[in-house]
């Protein structure tokens, strides 16, 4: 009893607001991007709409005479029927560009402004390399790495001759 | 009819054929890459291995690294 009294209160609603949407669609306009669209794509050939939405008053009378035998239409006029459903031919969608030249430039140049700006910071904002980096400190550190036998089967000090004191050749 | 039939084109299990390849491929390359990898990799680190330990005493490298001083114990 109680279901049956809600679903007559919803059922109203419904009705009530598709009434509203009836009158409502003369005074709204449909903009263009929620209506179907063409597109030039490989994959998809067929376009939902033509190109030319309107059509010019020779191109009316070119309509008028595709309706006769398609032999009495001369090359032009194919050809301009067909750019009255599509935009770019095959061909010319297809085409490719130099544009990726242009890309890999631009990418190139400003690679090397941010190798600019490395050589700027080394040289105005960046301390002086730890004491650790010296010549004489590497040269301490390799001889105790030798002396632990730092990887010694295949590794570090595999490589150095312990009798003759050298890297081996 | 004067024009001959042609014949019916393949048209199911076109992605099964493709694939059976690529699984005879993806087997024959694993395993080809495992045998490598066994000849040129496990094998001759285990032979080295095998030859560094075959003449190796612990105790004379471990005299041999106390000389040079590295311990921060009983030093020489």
């Amino acid at each position: 009893m109680l279901a049956t009294r809600v679903f007559g209160l919803v059922g109203r609603r419904a009705i009530s607001t598709s009434a509203c949407v009836r009158s409502h669609a003369g005074v709204v306009k449909t903009e263009d991007y929620s209506l179907p669209g063409y597109v030039d794509r490989r994959d998809y050939p067929l376009p939902d709409v033509a190109h030319v939405r309107t059509l010019s008053s020779s191109q009316k009378a070119l309509k008028e005479k595709e309706k006769q035998p398609w032999s009495k239409l001369s090359s032009e006029e194919k050809v301009q029927l067909y750019h009255i459903k599509f935009n770019e031919t095959f061909a010319k969608m297809n085409q490719s560009s130099n544009e990726w030249k242009t890309v890999i430039g631009a990418a190139m140049f400003f690679i090397g402004f941010s190798g600019l700006i490395v050589i700027w910071n080394k040289h105005y904002v960046y301390g002086p390399l730890p004491q650790t980096f010296s010549e004489e400190w590497v040269s301490m550190q390799t001889q105790r790495m030798l002396d632990m036998k730092v990887n010694p089967v295949q590794g570090f000090s595999a490589k150095w001759d312990y009798d003759k004191k050298e890297w081996k050749k | 009819m004067s024009v001959p039939v042609l014949a019916k084109p393949q048209l199911r299990g076109l992605l099964a054929k493709r694939l059976r390849i690529h699984i005879i491929a993806a087997f024959a390359l694993s395993l080809g890459c495992a045998t490598i990898y066994k000849f040129a990799v496990a094998e001759p680190r285990k032979k080295v291995y095998q030859n560094f330990y075959r003449r190796y005493d612990a105790v004379k490298d471990f005299e041999e690294m106390s000389q040079a001083g590295i311990f921060q114990y009983g030093k020489p």
